[in-house]
């Protein structure tokens, strides 16, 4: 406070000069932390954005050495995995049935398997945990759909279904209502059953065709929609008598899963590579291919945030999707991952669970990056301060390529580059067509119209 | 069950409250005498007889009273200009939704922290030192003694006087904190010292001439440029590395956020060497002779090089020609200095002129004709301009236009001025002369407020690590030098153009553009070929007419900002 004050002398003049006093800007004893007086001056702080974009590069580099997304493999079946449900209360808890139709609830917290029931003969083919979670349903090769309970039996009591319907064909996928006791199955047509009756409450058919896989909307809780191997896609309501509308596309859909969050959006895993998000509203174009996999897709799953997506495919990787891009944002592959048959995304947006050819089941982290366990609080300010540094250099060629570059196993790599390659040939044909021709009598044909044959009402 | 009976009397402020801390129920609890059972949890019932006193309660009207000062405090104009980055962007179409909402709200953010940083200015602990002369007293006639005199002792002990004079002129410089000055003299004798304790570090003679001396990136270690070669110390004097690659060094500049040592030699070279690996990462032979008239724009890290033909250069390590050349003056140049903005340049020269610069603009601000021209300049974090002249300093006020004939300070020392530098976040000046070290006292020159993460006088050594590691891993890369710092956060608008323009070649088709207009088949026979074709020609219309108004309106503001005149309407 002295040092303050201007001082006087014979000469009257005032004058000041910079006196700290170093106990202000010193700690007192060991034992507390140092002092850290700030001045948020830009003056004090030159070439601002080179040091941030230095920080942003060194956090994206950081970034590529964490990533390490493996973290469990559960193994257990004997047989591929065929399909997986998530529990509907329990985080911990998945369920995946097999090729051989052995049924397994897996810990996921403990890594281990809890319990295994021999559901079906011949493979299970779609499995569903009720709204409630105390019970689940499968269905299987030997044309049965099954109720089982979700405890264990106890000591000494043989492991039964609480319920059995004997169907007349296959069935090839289920899904369960959001609230009601009502489920729908798939195969040579899509029933919706009553859980109370033992026939189907309602049938619907469009042609002769099969279905290979059926979901409810989330929201809209009536609505339904499947894929045919007629290569259509069929949406349905459930109170109505028969379908609501179909697109016919180039090639097969395999499955289909519904947006969470913004539930008029579906995404739709193809044969030909690629996924497609369609609004139900328009099926005449899709709103966005989605391209990188380099063999037919074989499952999708959303994450309960609506903003991304992730795909199963037999070319043995899997991939991430944010909702609103054409491209993946990771690939994930180990060397002894087989053709990935069925994903799920945990309930918590924390990890990605897939069930692959080969009779494992591999738990990734959806963040590859991210550390798990809870982080103190500078921890968690440090990785948001990254992050936002991150988003704001992203566009940076340097930036951009350090956090794009993947490793790819050498067949996918090779044959991406044989598909891009044929790719270019096909456009630049159509280009030399278009400049030979009449104006106007070759039409440019976008992506995004280019897979769909028709829509019928 | 236990059954007590109690006779109790109570008085009561507020029942409520006694019976809820003792955890039981009450019924029918009224004003008067009667009888209540009390519950408690486990020991069973408790039977109370009570009279019930409700206590007047006093009228607590306490009205609220309303804030005379409502809302956050109103912060100055001024003071929220100090913390401002950048113009506000405009808005992109109400087409592009979602990067409309996304610059939105990136700007509201920016504002908030503008903003706080604004408020936080109100917490900085010290003020500025200043210096005011008695009436009709002129601030320039106080002697360094008086001042002395006059302040507390810690800052009195701040002048002071080195005697050297056996080895002398003397070349010096402050630490990056301040705490520690390096001198170097001419016949060898090279010191450090934490010049506030007066504590000495080390000493010695290096034996051969030197021609100039610089601190690292920290206390520990220097650079000293000799006879021969560039030798690097440590703060106990031993040698670390002698630099043959770096031959006839006359002056250096360390460039701190990038790690580079810039020197520029007798032979017209200018070097940089990386001083965190070791690596020289450009040599530029400049082409003009001998090289002693050096300083660095502290703002973008840009070196200005002074010749002896007038010229002063501008150099970045990635271009092997000049970026700017100016002709200051007519002699040769004598010294050069650029403020801490990156503003104002300011040259002295042969022809015993001093110019002021807007660097920014390469324009010139202001020139004086000072009788002994300047040999030394310096300027401080405050602005304030120090210029030696023969063997007076004089100091003048904050920022132009300067005053040369009426300076804010002098002091005459007793040799020929070799060196001059304002001490960092002190009221102090060093100069270095034929006869030794000065330290002068210069109130008001220095950054009262330091930053702890940036240069922090009073850090610990272990703080002093923490800051090394995090300054190493925030290096910036020496391609990354250029006349604005700024141009990352820029758009890239020539490149994207061209990039764009090969995908229209690519692909065949622009697919950014307009879509063509198909008019849509209305139903109830509105749709003849007639009416759609009208249609069409309307739209076309308007579109041509959106495009001939801006042309116009352009062609206006031009014309208004003179940029056009009426003769170019003949161009072609």
């Amino acid at each position: 406070a002295n040092s303050s004050r201007p001082f006087l002398s014979s000469h009257q003049m005032k004058v000041k000069v910079l006196s700290r006093n170093p106990d202000d800007y010193v700690r007192e004893t060991k034992l507390d932390i140092q002092r850290v007086p700030r001045n948020y001056d830009p003056a004090l702080h030159p070439f601002e954005v080179p040091r941030e974009y230095t920080r942003a590069l060194n956090a994206t580099k950081l970034e590529r050495v964490f990533a390490k997304p493996f973290l469990a493999s559960l193994d257990g079946h004997r047989d591929g995995v065929n399909c997986m449900a998530k529990h509907t209360k329990s985080l911990s808890t998945l369920l995946s049935g097999s090729c051989d139709g052995e049924v397994k609830v897996w810990n996921l917290t403990k890594r281990e398997c809890v319990r295994t029931l021999q559901a079906h003969e011949g493979f299970v083919r779609g499995m569903v945990v009720r709204f409630c979670g105390n019970s689940f349903f499968t269905v299987g090769d030997d044309k049965t759909i099954k109720q089982w309970k979700m405890e264990a039996p106890g000591y000494g009591e043989e492991e039964e279904p609480l319920n059995t319907i004997l169907g007349k064909t296959v069935f090839t996928g289920l899904d369960h209502h959001q609230k009601e006791g009502v489920f729908a199955t798939c195969g040579q047509q899509v029933d919706i059953w009553d859980e109370q009756r033992s026939s189907p409450i309602r049938s619907f058919t469009w042609g002769v065709d099969s279905f290979s896989s059926v979901r409810f909307n989330p929201v809209e809780t009536e609505l339904l929609a499947s894929c045919a191997s007629d290569r259509s896609i069929v949406l349905y309501d459930m109170r109505e008598s028969t379908p609501l509308k179909k697109v016919i596309m180039n090639l097969r859909s395999n499955t289909i899963c519904w947006n969470p969050m913004e539930a008029y959006y579906f995404t739709c895993s193809n044969e030909d590579y690629n996924l497609y998000t369609y609004d139900m509203r328009h099926l005449d174009r899709p709103v966005i291919v989605h391209m990188d996999h380099v063999s037919a897709v074989l499952d999708i799953d959303y994450s309960p945030t609506g903003k991304e997506f992730v795909s199963a495919s037999f070319d043995k990787t899997i991939r991430i999707f944010p909702r609103d891009s054409g491209h993946s944002r990771e690939v994930y592959h180990t060397k002894r991952m087989q053709h990935v048959i069925c994903i799920k995304w945990s309930a918590d947006n924390k990890y990605i669970l897939s069930g692959s050819d080969e009779m494992n089941i591999r738990m990734w982290k959806a963040n590859a990056a991210e550390k798990l366990g809870v982080l103190s609080p500078r921890e968690r300010e440090a990785v948001n301060y990254n992050q936002k540094l991150k988003e704001k250099f992203q566009h940076h060629p340097q930036i951009r390529r350090i956090s794009r570059h993947r490793h790819l196993p050498k067949a996918i790599y090779s044959q991406a580059k044989e598909l891009r390659v044929m790719k270019e040939a096909r456009r630049r044909k159509e280009i030399n067509v278009r400049k030979h021709s009449k104006p106007g009598t070759v039409p440019v044909v976008s992506e995004k119209e280019k897979h769909i044959v028709t829509v019928v009402k | 069950m236990l059954r007590y009976i109690i006779l109790l009397q109570f008085v009561f402020e507020d029942c409520t409250w006694h019976f809820i801390s003792m955890s039981c129920h009450m019924h029918k609890l009224t004003s008067g005498t009667g009888r209540a059972t009390v519950e408690p949890v486990k020991a069973g019932m408790f039977m109370f007889n009570y009279k019930l006193i409700p206590c007047k309660k006093k009228k607590k009207k306490k009205k609220r009273a309303s804030d005379p000062f409502p809302g956050p405090a109103p912060l100055p104009e001024e003071r929220l200009q100090k913390f401002k980055r950048r113009e506000k962007s405009k808005l992109p179409n109400r087409k592009r939704r979602k990067l409309r909402d996304v610059v939105a709200r990136s700007e509201v953010v920016s504002e908030m922290a503008q903003k706080r940083a604004a408020q936080f200015d109100l917490l900085l602990p010290e003020e500025a030192g200043f210096l005011e002369g008695d009436e009709d007293e002129d601030t320039c006639m106080i002697s360094q003694e008086d001042i002395a005199e006059a302040v507390d002792i810690t800052s009195g002990a701040k002048y002071f006087n080195l005697n050297l004079s056996q080895f002398g002129p003397y070349r010096l410089d402050y630490s990056r904190t301040g705490r520690h000055l390096l001198l170097g003299g001419r016949r060898g004798h090279v010191a450090c010292l934490d010049w506030q304790s007066k504590q000495l570090m080390c000493e010695m003679n290096v034996m051969e001439s030197v021609n100039d001396v610089k601190w690292l990136h920290s206390e520990s270690m220097y650079a000293v440029a000799q006879k021969k070669w560039l030798y690097i110390y440590d703060s106990k004097g031993i040698e670390l590395h002698c630099i043959r690659k770096f031959n006839d060094v006359l002056c250096m500049q360390f460039l701190p956020y990038h790690f580079l040592l810039a020197t520029a030699s007798a032979t017209g070279f200018l070097q940089y060497l990386d001083v965190s690996v070791g690596k020289e990462i450009a040599a530029i032979c400049t082409k003009a002779g001998r090289l002693d008239v050096m300083c660095q724009n502290p703002h973008n890290a840009i070196i200005h090089l002074g010749h002896s033909n007038g010229t002063v250069t501008l150099w970045s390590p990635n271009q092997k020609e000049a970026l700017v050349k100016m002709l200051c003056h007519q002699g040769g140049v004598r010294s050069v200095a650029v403020d801490k903005t990156g503003t104002y340049m300011v040259t002295s020269g042969m022809d015993k002129k001093l110019k002021v610069y807007d660097i920014r603009a390469f324009k010139p601000l202001q020139s004086y004709f000072l009788p002994a021209g300047a040999s030394c300049l310096s300027l401080s974090h405050k602005g304030l301009l120090s210029a030696a002249t023969g063997d007076i300093v004089q100091v003048s006020v904050s920022f132009p236009p300067y005053s040369m004939t009426k300076p804010y300070m002098a002091h005459r020392v007793r040799g020929t001025v070799w060196g001059l530098h304002f001490c960092p976040f002190e009221d102090v000046l060093g100069v270095g002369h034929g006869d030794g070290f000065t330290s002068m006292l210069v109130p008001g020159a220095g950054e009262p407020n330091f930053d702890g993460l940036d240069a922090n006088p009073y850090r610990s050594s272990k703080q002093r690590q923490e800051w090394e590691v995090k300054a190493l891993l925030e290096k910036i890369q020496p391609e990354l030098i250029s006349l604005d710092p700024d141009q990352l956060c820029h758009v890239d608008q020539a490149s994207y153009e061209q990039k764009h323009k090969e995908r229209v070649q690519a692909l065949g088709f622009d697919p950014l553009a307009k879509e063509k207009f198909i008019p849509k088949l209305k139903k109830k026979g509105r749709s003849s070929s007639g009416n759609v074709e009208r249609r069409k020609r309307q739209v076309a219309h308007e579109d041509q007419r959106v495009s001939s108004l801006d042309h116009h309106q352009e062609r206006k503001k031009e014309a208004l900002s003179g940029l056009r005149s009426a003769l170019d309407r003949f161009k072609k």
